[in-house]
């Protein structure tokens, strides 16, 4: 499968492939143009420019209701004049299939999200959390090669939201359909993506596996998007990063270079000196918040330095500490120039 | 919340109003249809069944009510056969020439319903604007006498002027369709036109129940369009009962007619709501 789109003003250079049976999150804040992406591959926007292709098909010259692409839409949409089950069935009978096959499958694909029991139920009567079950029967019941999913969980509470997010991830694998899931939540997108595609103003910043994007950050902008990081300004010297009272090893030409160091790759030094590729500074500590499991401690290391450290939380108040890393840990990043 | 005092001051002003204005000239009415008169042209206030044993019995009242209902069903579906398609075309089609074509939908009721009825009347008559067309170019050789004075004009004049009326509820209903289901439907693979009947239809029902009532409600009681373009075979009840209160001054069998009309569309009323219920859903 691969697409591709060009569109001026909201979506720039947009090269995008999806495997098969891939669960692939486009993340982005609000106007980052990620619904405007789906809305195209859904067929409810038209591309400026490019291709977009499914399989030997290409989709972007096909009306929305010739693509074997089915959407679960942020407020559901479902038809509030039909019943559950006529929802779910609608995709069956507008394609014309015979009334026994569309009754087992309407059957089955209620049985797969738990929802058997509601199916004489008018969508008004169910919660939210129910319609957004038989939204997802509505669109898999079609067996779509590709389901589009625009915030689905945005609707919901926290708690709910969890044990969908768990839910669809599951019922991912299970059919082995690929996924399009848009969101503006970072932990979302860890917690259920096979890929992240990361997009900013219209431009993808970085496409890898949740591990890759958060451990190997391309960019600033994904650096502290995903997750919290330092970001270090550094100059590179014959080999040598400093970086206000920082100073290690790193084969890099010459020239001004930015890192990104995560707090939990820093600890509290211990042990009388440091071992080699260790780097260590003292600080103040500035402020502590408590986060539970962790906490984020807030240090001010001199020369306009300050290290956001993640510790386990068990130190009580702190006051001067010393804190170590290890120079593979701050990664190089590019810098995000600023977009309109 | 409210005190007392402010609850009479804002509830007060419009109970007077329905008393003063509807209830006592309907109770009125009411009483009126009773009564009867003597030969000495005067009222005689001894109450009995007599109007409305009467109004069974002449075959020209019963009649000329079906007559009327008749011309009123047929305003409906001509109403609602041009208004729906309107306000289709302008709810999901216009972009944005939609407030425009919408001022020109709504233009027409500013002028007045006279204007309008002598329109018709100047287009319509034997030296009109349509028969001096249709003999200019050769397609009659004279006048058709059928165009004015008859069923017909009462039916196009009255179906030119509550258009309007029926269209305002249809398109009110069509923008209040969330157009994500729209999608939803040509998502699950639905064609426009299947989209249509499946979704955009079914949701509209309570506009066109509501714009059917408007069209045969106003029609069913109108009386200046029959009066100036129906001629003796387009005569409507209306017209009836404004003879019986002025030159047959009969007071009493007329209050009758109006009170079985009265009934008539207040049930129509009822069940266009029951109706409109029934077909709701936000």
């Amino acid at each position: 499968m691969a697409k591709q789109f060009g569109r001026n003003v909201v979506l720039r250079n947009i090269s995008l492939e999806v495997a098969e049976g891939e669960f692939l999150t486009i993340l982005g804040e609000s106007g980052s143009g990620k619904t405007t992406l789906l809305r195209i591959i859904a067929g409810f926007e038209s591309a400026s420019g490019g291709e977009l292709w499914m399989g030997e098909e290409r989709l972007d010259l096909l009306p929305p209701y010739r693509r074997r692409v089915n959407t679960v839409f942020q407020h559901y949409a479902l038809f509030p004049h039909l019943t559950v089950e006529q929802n779910v069935a609608y995709g069956l009978r507008v394609a014309k299939r015979p009334e026994a096959e569309i009754t087992s499958r309407v059957a089955e694909a209620l049985e797969k999200v738990k929802m058997s029991s509601y199916a004489r139920s008018k969508p008004a009567k169910i919660s939210g959390g129910q319609q957004q079950r038989i939204a997802l029967a509505r669109a898999l019941v079609n067996r779509p090669r590709l389901l589009l999913l625009d915030e689905p969980l945005s609707a919901l509470d926290a708690n709910l939201r969890r044990q969908m997010q768990v839910e669809l991830k599951s019922l991912q694998r299970e059919v082995g359909i690929s996924f399009i899931f848009v969101t503006h939540d970072q932990e979302e997108a860890m917690v259920m993506s096979d890929r992240i595609a990361l997009l900013r103003s219209g431009e993808l910043e970085q496409v890898a596996t949740p591990r890759e994007i958060y451990g190997r950050p391309a960019t600033a902008y994904a650096a502290q998007f995903i997750g919290h990081t330092n970001l270090l300004k550094g100059d590179v010297l014959g080999g040598t990063v400093r970086c206000g009272p920082l100073a290690w090893a790193a084969q890099l030409p010459d020239g001004p270079a930015l890192f990104s160091l995560r707090p939990e790759n820093i600890r509290l030094a211990a042990g009388a000196s440091a071992a080699s590729g260790t780097v260590r500074v003292r600080g103040k500590v500035l402020t502590q918040a408590f986060h539970g499991a962790t906490e984020l401690i807030r240090v001010d290391c001199g020369d306009g330095l300050v290290l956001v450290v993640r510790t386990s939380g068990s130190g009580g108040a702190l006051n001067d500490v010393e804190l170590e890393f290890s120079s593979a840990n701050a990664v190089l990043v590019r810098e995000s120039p600023e977009r309109v | 919340m409210f005190s007392r005092a402010y609850k009479a001051t804002v509830t007060l002003p419009p109970v007077i109003w329905v008393t003063v204005f509807l209830l006592t000239p309907y109770a009125l009415m009411f009483c009126y249809s009773f009564w009867s008169v003597s030969a000495t042209q005067t009222i005689v206030h001894s109450w009995s069944f007599d109007n409305y044993a009467q109004l069974l019995r002449v075959e020209v009242y019963w009649q000329t009510l079906l007559r009327s209902m008749w011309i009123a069903a047929r305003v409906t579906i001509f109403s609602l056969l041009l208004g729906y398609p309107l306000a289709y075309f302008l709810s999901f089609h216009a972009r944005n020439k939609k407030d425009l074509l919408y001022q020109m939908v709504i233009i027409p009721l500013w002028v007045s319903y006279l204007v309008r009825a002598y329109a018709w009347k100047t287009i319509l008559g034997s030296d009109g604007v349509l028969n001096t067309l249709l003999q200019y170019v050769h397609l009659t050789s004279h006048p058709l006498e059928f165009l004015l004075y008859s069923p017909f004009a009462v039916v196009l004049t009255l179906t030119h002027i509550y258009t309007p009326f029926a269209f305002l509820p249809i398109y009110a209903a069509l923008e209040h369709i969330p157009r994500n289901l729209v999608e939803a439907s040509h998502d699950l693979g639905a064609t426009p036109g299947q989209t249509f009947w499946r979704v955009i239809f079914p949701l509209s029902i309570p506009g066109v129940v509501a714009g059917a009532t408007f069209a045969f409600v106003l029609s069913l009681g109108d009386f200046l369009a029959p009066l100036l373009l129906g001629g003796p075979s387009g005569i409507m009840i209306s017209n009836v009962v404004v003879s019986l209160f002025g030159a047959a001054y009969n007071w009493p069998l007329g209050a009758a007619i109006s009170f079985c009309m009265l009934l008539l569309v207040v049930g129509l009323l009822f069940f266009s709501e029951r109706l409109e219920k029934k077909w709701s859903f936000s």
